[in-house]
């Protein structure tokens, strides 16, 4: 097999050696737990509040708006709970999203549905925009909530966030957003962006799996959803993993430290795959081509199903993603290409390309020799690519 | 551990009987674009024996190999046997496929059976009807 070329980064990044080295001295020197009053425990008290002034700085935030979590899901869970129900207490049950939010919102937003919650979930254009306008027409009196992913991790596509935080603002209602694809890669700034409550995760930015955090806003109550100790105010509780948070606090100071030589790099090597794969006949690029992570591609091809395509570039040594859930167990095209409007037929035969500032031109170049042949081998042996070609089957890319 | 096993593996990146028969007897397609698979068979009869078999399938992994493999099971076989494979047959001949997969063996065993019926209609042989159920609708996604 070829060498290995990593381009899934959307689903989880190496860790830098900068975030490995920042773990080291919390595995087995200073190893005490916080909530410890002996001198071994308040040493790692220290370095844990160290670590929250860091990420707090990174983010515009002050330290006691960050709390620490096991990542994204669960920020996402508990801000999205903890709001609809100070919500519910006073009457207000009614919120907002989108429908093309990752599962953790998704999925919440659904089990709060079952708790008697109104949920309008706002349709994306086709290049997975929403405006502004959108999010304040929607806004009623018993509007409890407003979450809106920051950027969507399949298309890449970064919404108008400040804009909508600034409705949001005005109109009274708590704004969270789900900036796991957007922290580390894009300027994201609590307070300019008018941001209430945000969730991120560590290993999206070259940090460990397992840590991440949400932001909550000094002004707004967050319920507690982990009961026990009084580890983060009593707002999570739980033996903090200070290991995981000293290494995600100094990979996220070193992504904010690059982030524009990081996004210039990422960008100029993302439009080395768009223009190359943009030349396979009846293909499509999803997401918005401006408004995009740096890093992002998604393009469908006809004729083919996105998995096979997977599995045969896996044996090239290209690892990447297909926005086709096929490959994690569902047989549902991803919601998020059919959120785009894509059909069912062309939404199964996606990929997603996600890059790092680590990956190479050399390695883009192999990706846009290699993905036409793979994808035109699929395609010699698709019944559904024969009836495109002989007329039979309309083209819908 | 990897998502399919050795043979699934095999029989996806190297498809034995792939392609088409301009001459064929039999030809079954089923499955559709919208839900992600679509399986055509051709077959070449000969005395009651299928004597060649190739196929087309745009899918999956599971899909493709499972077409692979059914061809293979029914390959110099008489007709009457090919219409006893099943597709727990083909997915035990794979090594198992993962469960949320099995379908694709469904749509192997479905494919092979189209086209003996469309070779039995072509031909004016009768047959019962009830060895050619309609091919299940594809299951809810």
């Amino acid at each position: 097999m070829a060498k290995t070329i990593y381009v899934d980064n959307a689903a989880t990044t190496a860790m830098s050696d900068i975030a490995v080295e920042a773990m080291k001295p919390y595995l087995q020197g200073i190893y005490g737990n916080p909530s410890s009053l002996h001198s071994v425990g308040q040493r790692a008290k220290e370095e844990l509040e160290g670590a929250r002034e860091l990420v707090a700085s990174c983010l515009g935030a002050q330290p006691r708006e960050i709390y620490f979590t096991s990542g994204g899901s669960e920020a996402d869970n508990q801000a999205i709970r903890s709001a609809a129900y100070n919500g519910a207490a006073k009457g207000k049950r009614h919120i907002i999203s989108t429908n093309f939010e990752h599962h953790a919102v998704l999925h919440t937003l659904k089990k709060l549905e079952k708790e008697g919650f109104e949920v309008t979930y706002l349709p994306v254009d086709k290049s997975g925009l929403i405006t502004p306008s959108q999010v304040e027409e929607a806004i009623r009196e018993d509007t409890a909530l407003v979450t809106i992913m920051y950027a969507n991790n399949e298309v890449g596509t970064i919404l108008p966030i400040r804009q909508i935080g600034a409705v949001c603002r005005e109109k009274k209602v708590t704004f969270h957003t789900d900036a796991v694809q957007a922290v580390g890669h894009i300027p994201v700034d609590v307070e300019a962006d008018n941001i209430d409550m945000l969730s991120l995760s560590a290993h999206k930015f070259h940090g460990p799996k397992g840590v991440g955090v949400l932001y909550c806003r000094r002004n707004i109550p967050l319920r507690t959803f982990i009961e026990g100790g009084a580890q983060e105010k009593g707002k999570r509780a739980g033996t903090e993993n200070l290991a995981g948070i000293c290494s995600m606090a100094a990979a996220l100071k070193d992504a904010v430290d690059h982030l524009s030589e990081n996004m210039a790099k990422e960008e100029r090597l993302r439009n080395i795959l768009i223009e190359g794969l943009s030349k396979i006949p009846h293909s499509k690029l999803n997401g918005d081509r401006q408004q995009r992570l740096p890093g992002n591609v998604n393009m469908c091809f006809e004729g083919i199903e996105g998995e096979s395509l997977l599995l045969l570039l896996d044996a090239k040594g290209i690892c990447a993603s297909s926005g086709s859930a096929c490959t994690s167990g569902s047989l549902d095209p991803s919601h998020v290409l059919l959120a785009l409007g894509l059909p069912h037929e062309v939404a199964h035969g996606s990929l997603r390309l996600s890059l790092s500032p680590d990956n190479t031109e050399e390695e883009m170049n192999y990706i846009v020799s290699e993905v036409p042949k793979v994808v035109e081998y699929l395609r010699s042996i698709s019944p559904v690519w024969e009836e495109l070609e002989k007329g039979e089957r309309c083209h819908l890319i | 551990m990897a998502l399919y096993s050795e043979k699934v593996m095999d029989h996806f990146t190297n498809p034995r009987n792939v392609g088409k028969l301009d001459d064929a007897d039999g030809i079954g397609e089923v499955g559709n674009a919208r839900c992600g698979d679509i399986m055509k068979i051709y077959i070449k009869v000969n005395d009651g024996i299928i004597t060649d078999v190739k196929f087309n399938t745009f899918g999956c992994g599971s899909a493709i190999a499972s077409s692979s493999m059914a061809t293979e099971m029914i390959k110099g076989k008489p007709i009457s046997e090919a219409l006893t494979l099943t597709n727990k047959a083909v997915a035990e001949a794979l090594d198992g496929l993962p469960a949320h997969k099995m379908h694709c063996s469904v749509l192997a065993e479905e494919a092979i059976r189209a086209a003996i019926k469309d070779y039995y209609d072509k031909n004016g042989i009768s047959y019962d009807p009830a060895d050619f159920p309609e091919p299940s609708e594809h299951e809810e996604h």
